[in-house]
């Protein structure tokens, strides 16, 4: 029976699992090979189920088992007798291997599940033995622990005990101590006064005793030291010693007082200016300070400030509890005013860039505004550098004739706007230009024309001039000559160039042209017009004697007079002095 | 720098008389007075007895020589060598003698403190004075001479009697709020007086001339206090040196604490100089050194050369752990002393016996610190000048001034152990006082200026 035998295999294996995989290759090899390689080995086992005689009954049981396993038959009824079916004995051997190697194959999947169980099953044995023992470990500590604490507190218990008893003894020993002290203190009394009385004693003792007394033996008596005579010891030396005592005490009192005052001065000096220096410290903050908020209470504090100032400086002399109120007052409020400056200059540092930028804008905005600029300033950035990228790239790549042809067409577009811009601003300028050309034309012809009618004029009022030479405005001399006089010799040079035009004005002019007729008349060229129109503004300072004090009304009064008399006449010297004028 | 000769003095008993002209020294018996400029011997008296104590008068005229075991007070007079005066307490005993402020009175206090005698020299008249309390300094004259403060212990109470000198007549008479007076002090404008606790208690209590309480100060409690005072000679300054190793400074006008100076064992204050004493031992090869050398080197083997070292901050002091079981610990700052510029203040700390520490109290800060190889037995400012002069019972004379420090070897035959000094009261000279000898150290003038600058 091979299933036997395997089986009998099968449980030697189960025992001993680690020889298995060898046994059943072994197993199954000697299954395989059975029917071809060890077939004439085996065929005295087979003989013995099979021989040459019972081949029939072989072949009958064989079909019949068979046909109970469900098998298709061996032998098919013929007329002689079942005959063996070569194909289906041959199919069914077949079928039987099959079944048997699948057979085994179950047989090894069981085996080897049934190894990992084992190894399974041992591995949590083994580690539930360990947590066992762990456990007893732990277990073990526990109680160990449970009672070392108990132990402790026991001592601790103990050392209660202890702490108290030694309290106790500590408190009894204090009043031991104590009233030893008390004892010893009385009894140190006691002695002392028995002592005290001894010594009394032995006073009186030494008093009575006569043999051996105190000696006093001097050979002369010697004068005091301050060379006085002693006085008599009566009721007024306790007064005098009283007064000296007192005395004494207060001279001893007025130096101290002394030093203190003079400390105190010193104190004070030194107090004075520190205030001082604050005040100094403080004040020229006050107008950079006063823009902000605080202005006005800071405006009132200080001016009290001044005032507690002035009135501490003065009161600083009398030393009085109120002065040293006043002082201290005023010295706290200032250094509080100290303080509070040098608090907001902390915040003023801080807040400077701030400050810089805006006046009050609240911080948040601010920041939002910063991170607005730096975003911005990023995207520029970024637009620049990718500007840059692309440049490089075009440079970098060999550009083709369009691109190029483009380029340079942009940038030509561009210089011929500009150009087309300047051009236009070079076209207004000179347009401007030609303008004032035609202007300065004009004027010149005006000029001309003015100065052509200005020498008829002159002829013509020469012409007059010399025909009427005659004493006609002499009632008038005395009063110029008065003025003048006053006006004294500047008046004189000056007024004459300035008389020449104011022909019309008879009666003045008359007593202009009669100062200046030592000197040859002569007319005026526009030049020289200039010269006395700027003259008067420019060089009258330089020529101010010191003791004409009106002159200076004088520099005032002439350039009026001329545009007064000119004025009506002929408006051309007013143009002249307003060109004049506008030109200084 | 010169030395005179080296002279004998028992007791350290070796004074300047005040007007600076004579130098009294006492050998055994004997009191032998000089000139100071030629040290030639004056006069020499002799005693009944080894003088035990000896004082000048304040009119350099008469010397007082007591011999406490005896009894006895013999004075002396310059002007009438023949002229003699001795007082006798008898049986009752000496337990201290000085001069009143007038040098016309010798106050003796008796045995058990019994009580003071004073005794005039001008007239006949003895006075009594009962109960004095025997203390740290129970009797105190004023600057001026005018008045004298006396502790009293009465019926377990303190009190202070202040009397005035001229005719012993008693001013004022109050008790005092202290536990155990300890001592009192006359401001050196003789307007206040100190007063201060036994060091069980600090308390220092100050009153003015007429006895009024002017105020209390009180630093800690519990723990041991005062061990010093000292005014300054403006007396602006109260200090207070005390068993916590710290020097407080009170001002004349509240009589609040200014500062407070601490003595640390590591010194880091950065405005201080410190100044180490480092010796230099003559080194000399043993194989060279035949026995004529030996003997040539004798003298100088001994006399090891030191000098002044600026040390680097941070500095470790030496301290010496005093015993605090024991009863007067040495522990707290024990001597104080004010230059006559009132500028500085020289300090001790009992626990660092090598260190004197020099203050200004200008800045209110440590200046200088004088670290010595031996303890420092005394030191003693100028009388003129900002210079400090102390000795560590050696034979060296060592001088600070706030221009640096110097170390002098005082070359002296048989070489003296300079115990105490005192400086002469033209702060030209200085007299060193060793065990048995004295000798005269005179500073030149123009080198010292030279050094201030």
């Amino acid at each position: 029976m091979p299933e036997s035998s395997l089986e009998i295999k099968d449980t030697s294996c189960s025992s001993s699992r680690y020889r298995m995989s060898s046994l059943r290759q072994y197993s199954q090899s000697s299954v395989l090979s059975l029917p071809m390689t060890r077939n004439p080995y085996n065929m005295p086992t087979i003989s013995a189920f099979c021989t040459e005689e019972n081949v029939s009954e072989c072949i009958s049981y064989i079909n019949r088992e068979v046909s109970s396993l469900g098998f298709p038959l061996l032998c098919t009824e013929s007329n002689n007798g079942p005959e063996l079916n070569v194909v289906a004995v041959l199919n069914n051997v077949y079928n039987l291997l099959q079944l048997h190697r699948r057979c085994l194959q179950t047989v090894e999947d069981i085996e080897v599940e049934q190894v990992k169980s084992n190894s399974n099953m041992d591995y949590l044995q083994l580690s539930n033995t360990r947590l066992k023992d762990q456990l007893e470990l732990s277990k073990r500590e526990n109680t160990g622990l449970l009672e070392r604490e108990r132990q402790l507190q026991l001592k601790v218990k103990s050392l209660h005990n202890c702490l108290k008893n030694e309290k106790e003894e500590v408190q009894k020993l204090q009043s031991i101590i104590a009233s030893r002290a008390t004892q010893y203190n009385h009894d140190m009394k006691r002695k002392e006064r028995e002592f005290g009385k001894l010594k009394e004693r032995l006073n009186q003792l030494l008093i009575d005793k006569k043999d051996k007394k105190q000696t006093f033996e001097v050979l002369n008596y010697v004068g005091r030291s301050d060379g006085k005579r002693s006085l008599w010891k009566t009721g007024k030396t306790e007064a005098r010693h009283e007064g000296e005592m007192y005395k004494t005490l207060l001279n001893d009192y007025d130096s101290r007082h002394k030093h203190l005052l003079m400390e105190n001065a010193e104190l004070k000096k030194v107090l004075q200016q520190m205030k001082r220096d604050m005040v100094t410290i403080l004040s020229p903050r006050k107008p950079s300070l006063c823009g902000e908020k605080h202005d006005d209470s800071l405006e009132q504090a200080s001016s009290e400030e001044d005032e507690v100032c002035d009135s501490s400086r003065e009161t600083l002399e009398l030393s009085c509890e109120h002065a040293r109120e006043q002082l201290t007052n005023s010295i706290r409020q200032q250094w509080r005013r100290l303080k509070s400056h040098v608090e907001r200059l902390d915040s003023q540092a801080s807040l400077v860039g701030e400050r810089a930028n805006m006046n009050a804008i609240p911080k948040e905005v601010h920041e939002e505004e910063m991170d607005r600029l730096k975003l911005e300033i990023q995207q520029y950035k970024d637009f620049i550098h990718t500007q840059q990228q692309l440049l490089q790239q075009q440079l970098n790549s060999p550009c083709d004739d369009e691109t190029a042809s483009l380029l340079n067409d942009s940038y030509m577009q561009e210089e011929k706007e500009r150009l087309k811009g300047e051009w236009m601003s070079f076209e207004e300028k000179r347009k401007n230009f030609e303008t004032e050309r035609r202007n300065f034309t004009e004027a010149a012809i005006r000029l001309s024309h003015e100065r052509k009618a200005f020498e008829e004029d002159r002829a013509t009022w020469l012409k007059h001039q010399f025909l009427n030479l005659t004493p006609f405005g002499d009632q008038m001399k005395p009063q110029m000559s008065k003025s003048q006089s006053a006006l004294s010799v500047w008046a004189e040079s000056e007024v004459r160039p300035v008389s020449t035009p104011a022909k019309l004005n008879k009666s003045l002019s008359h007593a202009a042209f009669s100062t200046s007729r030592a000197s040859p008349v002569k007319t005026p060229s526009t030049t020289d017009l200039y010269c006395t129109h700027r003259l008067i503004p420019e060089k009258s300072p330089s020529t101010i004697h010191p003791k004409q004090d009106s002159s200076i009304l004088r520099n005032g009064d002439v350039p009026a007079q001329l545009r007064h008399v000119n004025g009506g006449a002929n408006h051309r010297a007013y143009t002249f002095t307003g060109d004049r004028n506008g030109s200084i | 720098m010169n030395f005179s000769e080296v002279f004998k003095q028992s007791n350290q008993l070796c004074r300047v008389s005040p007007d600076g002209k004579y130098l009294a020294t006492c050998v055994q018996y004997r009191l032998v007075v000089r000139d100071v400029n030629t040290l030639q011997i004056l006069h020499l008296y002799t005693c009944l007895d080894q003088i035990v104590h000896m004082e000048w008068s304040s009119d350099s005229l008469f010397i007082l020589c007591a011999m406490y075991k005896r009894g006895l007070v013999q004075v002396w007079s310059l002007e009438q060598p023949d002229w003699y005066c001795k007082i006798d307490e008898g049986s009752i005993g000496l337990v201290s003698s000085r001069w009143s402020p007038d040098g016309r009175h010798i106050l003796n206090t008796t045995e058990f403190h019994l009580r003071v005698t004073v005794w005039s020299l001008c007239t006949k008249a003895v006075s009594y004075i009962k109960y004095p309390k025997a203390c740290q300094k129970g009797i105190d004259f004023s600057r001026d001479g005018c008045y004298m403060a006396l502790a009293e212990r009465r019926d377990c109470r303190d009190y202070v009697s202040v009397f005035v000198c001229d005719d012993w007549h008693l001013l004022r008479h109050f008790e005092t709020e202290t536990q155990d007076l300890a001592g009192v002090e006359w401001s050196p404008n003789g307007c206040v007086l100190a007063v201060w606790d036994s060091c069980l208690e600090y308390k220092v209590l100050l009153y003015s001339l007429d006895g009024r309480l002017l105020s209390t100060f009180s630093a800690y409690e519990w723990s041991l206090g005062i061990k010093s005072l000292a005014w300054s000679p403006s007396s602006q300054f109260l200090a207070i040196g005390s068993y916590d190793e710290k020097v407080r400074i009170l001002n004349h006008i509240t009589w609040k604490k200014v500062t407070e100076f601490d003595h640390p064992a590591t010194i880091n204050n950065t405005k201080a100089v410190v100044y180490k004493e480092v010796e230099r031992k003559p080194v000399v090869g043993s194989a060279d050194l035949s026995i004529q050398q030996h003997i040539t080197m004798g003298s100088t083997l001994f006399n090891t050369q030191s000098k002044y070292e600026i040390c680097p901050l941070p500095v470790q002091v030496p301290v010496v752990k005093p015993d605090l079981d024991r009863a007067n610990p040495k522990v707290g700052v024990s001597s104080m002393a004010f230059s006559s510029d009132n500028r500085y203040l020289a300090t001790k700390n009992d626990s660092m016996a090598c260190v004197v520490w020099v203050w200004d109290m200008q800045r209110l800060g440590l200046l200088a610190v004088l670290e010595q190889t031996s303890a420092v037995r005394c030191f003693q400012w100028d009388p003129r000048r900002p210079r400090l002069a102390l000795c560590t019972g050696n034979a060296k004379l060592y001088l600070w001034s706030p221009a640096g420090c110097v170390s002098v070897q005082v070359p002296a035959e048989g070489g003296i152990q300079v115990q105490s000094l005192n400086w002469h009261c033209s702060g030209d000279s200085l007299i060193l006082l060793g065990k048995e000898q004295l000798c005269l150290c005179y500073l030149e003038i123009g080198e010292e200026e030279d050094e201030v600058k």
